[in-house]
């Protein structure tokens, strides 16, 4: 099962390769990895998509928590959870194809962020699925290039609260 | 006060009581022992990293202070990740310090410039790369912190030269302040609770003792709860010591070379109550057939323990001292005659397998270990390598005092005894330490009788050389057709080696010599070496097979087990007297 651990962590030097080395030294499978600033100054926020039965996931969460700049473990895959993904695609667009790609674009909710003669670069910004379908949709014209972000994640309404299933015992 | 980072390192250790370090100069460090003599911290010259890690780590198992080992940057820095990985596996507290390269240096390949920071990442508990003179002294504060409290383990500090020339107006802080790292100490209540329902209740338990007692210092409440709840106790390798194995209710260790009737013991139980374990595969066997009838108390300082290797029907996080103290109450006076008979049947039978009981001439490696432990009547510290050789002083020597088997379990590094030996003497300088060894890992770290003798350390080293690597020849003749690839091994004569350093050393070649040679080198003050040349193809037994049921071993043949090895005996061109002239001359 697919599951998604946000991480609280000093922002220290070092910090991201502790927890990658962490990952592959015990074998857990990461899907996907973001980390950026939380609402706090010094502290990073790192959304962790891993595949794994229940023990192994508890096993993630043990381990990320055990390293020392690690301050708190949160597996939300059961919580009311926004997850969110944000792309970046260059799709071959000429005069002929470009109303087409505009179009889908407007259904997706997705933006034109850049018009070349022979190429659009367009934003997109949801769930893993809705990414993946507009993605499906523009292969046909040509995807020249692609970046994605990974999943972010935040529990809904009083989420502090209520998401700190912290590995503490 | 204005200090060099070289002196804040000094006087900081001062502050958090190291009274000895153990280490090797170069480029980098060299600040550190500019300042060194201005503190009143003994200092230890290795002869190489790894025993000086070695050496940290035996200090802080048989003192249960921090020990702390220290390196120059590259090389040196490299050859201490064997020792802090030693370390990091067993939960030994250690600090270790390295120099690095000056900051302006740092990632241009510079000379002796090494990520050690880096490498060291996954076998330490945590660690720091000191850039700045300013941060010195709360790192080393957290380094201490970290490496002694919660789970204990190795931590290393990595730093620049330029910080150690640096200076600072030096005070060292109070505090600590880690938001990421509170350990649990208090177990849960409810759950201690639940613990000791299920002890009261059950009819068949077992306990099994792991190095976590000794850490814990948690030795007196074991006992308790053994006596009061009449429960056996099976120990891990590293948990031996923790109750006096001459105990009736002690079964000894258990696992691949545990006793036949502790594992048996463990497979018919109805409660496991594992207290500071981490159920190593080397205990269990296979996971899905251990301890199949019970339920599981899983008593660990790390949550991360429980549920990793083996299910737990109960955990019980916290410091294990602790958490006996506020279970020893509930538990409920009682006996298990029935069970502890039945125990008692099995450890007979398995007494009828033991090979001191069969008549032989031969200087087998058990007696050697049996007759070390009648003449100290166990009262002294043994300090064993790795391999047969620890297997055998595990089941023939009885511990009966608190960190009384000093060994490398989880990582099972040979070469460990004697330098981890040197740091359990500077620890323990009034107690009688034995050095328990095999010829090949003894030639791993033999360069230390240097150490030795320098620091005119009273060392009793036994070696008990059989020409193998002994275990992996014991797989190669039980489960590799007996095809000894790689592991027939020369050694030099080990008491002319001895001699060479400046320690007497014996040779013993016959049984009726292993008692008057034994109680010789205990008269003599100062170290010596005793070369016990045993058979050579003694088995371990009892032994669980790699991968299978704890409850299924193989138990010594009746008659003696032999295979054919005709063409490793060619090669060797006979005993190994005649190898002792003639291996050195040809080359």
């Amino acid at each position: 099962m697919r599951h998604t651990i946000v991480a609280l962590m000093e922002d220290k030097p070092g910090v991201l390769n502790r927890i990658s080395s962490l990952f592959r030294r015990r074998n857990f499978n990461i899907e996907s990895l973001t980390v950026g600033h939380s609402e706090t100054p010094g502290i990073s926020r790192m959304t962790i998509v891993t595949e794994g039965d229940s023990a192994i996931v508890e096993q993630v969460q043990k381990q990320l928590y055990k390293l020392i700049n690690v301050t708190k473990v949160t597996n939300v895959t059961d919580e009311p959870t926004v997850f969110r993904e944000l792309a970046l695609i260059k799709v071959t667009a000429d005069g002929a194809t470009r109303s087409e790609i505009t179009s889908l674009v407007d259904i997706f909710r997705a933006k034109v962020v850049d018009v070349a003669p022979d190429s659009l670069m367009i934003e997109i910004t949801g769930t893993e699925d809705k990414v993946d379908s507009l993605v499906g949709l523009l292969r046909p014209f040509g995807i020249r290039e692609m970046v994605r972000t990974g999943r972010v994640a935040m529990v809904r309404g009083n989420s502090r609260q209520r998401g700190n299933e912290t590995i503490r015992q | 006060m204005k200090l060099s980072g070289a002196q804040i390192v000094w006087e900081s250790l001062v502050r958090e009581g190291v009274e000895v370090v153990f280490g090797i100069s170069g480029g980098a460090v060299i600040h550190l022992y500019h300042a060194l003599p201005e503190y009143p911290i003994h200092h230890v010259l290795m002869r190489h990293e790894q025993a000086a890690a070695h050496a940290a780590d035996g200090y802080a198992r048989a003192t249960g202070k921090v020990g702390v080992c220290m390196a120059t940057s590259g090389p040196g820095a490299t050859n201490l990740v064997t020792g802090l990985a030693t370390a990091y596996m067993d939960s030994s507290p250690v600090v270790a310090i390295t120099g690095q390269v000056a900051t302006p240096f740092i990632g241009k390949d510079a000379f002796q410039e090494v990520d050690i920071t880096g490498i060291t990442l996954p076998i330490t508990k945590h660690n720091y790369l000191v850039t700045e003179v300013e941060a010195l002294p709360m790192v080393i504060k957290e380094a201490f912190h970290i490496a002694r409290t919660g789970r204990p383990g190795p931590v290393l500090i990595d730093i620049a030269k330029d910080a150690q020339a640096a200076t600072l107006e030096y005070e060292y802080p109070q505090e600590v302040n880690l938001p990421g790292y509170r350990p649990t100490l208090i177990g849960n209540p409810r759950q201690i609770k639940q613990a000791a329902q299920l002890i009261n209740q059950a009819e068949r338990p077992v306990i099994i003792a792991g190095h976590g007692v000794t850490l814990a210092g948690a030795e007196a409440e074991l006992r308790e709860l053994v006596e009061k709840a009449h429960i056996p106790v099976v120990n891990t390798l590293l948990g031996i010591s923790t109750i006096p194995e001459t105990h009736p209710l002690c079964l000894g260790m258990g696992g691949m070379h545990g006793e036949a009737y502790a594992n048996k013991a463990l497979q018919e139980a109805d409660l496991v109550v594992a207290l500071g374990s981490r159920f190593d595969d080397r205990l269990t066997g296979s996971v899905s057939t251990f301890a199949p009838h019970a339920r599981i108390i899983h008593v660990d300082v790390d949550p991360a323990e429980i549920g990793k290797n083996v299910r737990a029907d109960l955990p019980v996080v916290g410091d294990l001292k602790n958490i006996l103290q506020a279970l020893l109450p509930l538990v409920e006076p009682t006996s298990h005659p029935d069970w502890i008979n039945k125990i008692d049947e099995w450890r007979a039978v398995s007494a009828e397998h033991d090979i001191l009981r069969q008549e032989t001439d031969d200087l087998i490696p058990q007696y050697v270990v049996r007759q070390i432990w009648h003449a100290t009547k166990g009262h002294v510290i043994v300090v064993s390598d790795v391999g047969q050789n620890q297997m055998w002083e595990a089941q023939y020597f009885l511990h009966h005092k608190p960190r009384g088997l000093i060994s490398s379990g989880g990582l099972g590094t040979m070469g460990f005894a004697l330098p981890a030996a040197i740091g359990v003497q500077m620890g323990k300088p009034k107690e009688m330490v034995w050095v328990s060894a095999g010829d090949g890992g003894f030639q791993m770290n033999i360069q230390e009788l240097a150490t030795v003798v320098q620091e005119k350390l009273p060392l009793k080293i036994a070696i008990l050389n059989n020409g193998f690597l002994g275990m992996v020849r014991q797989w190669q003749q039980l489960f590799f057709e007996g095809r000894y690839s790689g592991t027939p091994l020369l050694g030099p004569d080990f008491a002319k080696v001895a001699e060479a350093y400046g320690i007497p050393g014996f040779t013993v070649r016959e049984k009726s010599q292993v008692v008057p040679v034994i109680e010789q080198v205990m008269a003599i003050d100062g170290p010596a070496l005793i070369d016990f040349v045993v058979v050579q193809e003694e088995n371990v037994y009892p032994m669980v097979k790699p991968g299978g049921s704890i409850g299924d071993m193989l138990q010594r043949p009746n008659s003696k087990f032999k295979v054919q090895s005709s063409k490793f005996k060619a090669q060797k061109g006979g005993g190994r007297d005649e190898a002792h002239d003639s291996r050195f001359d040809g080359r």
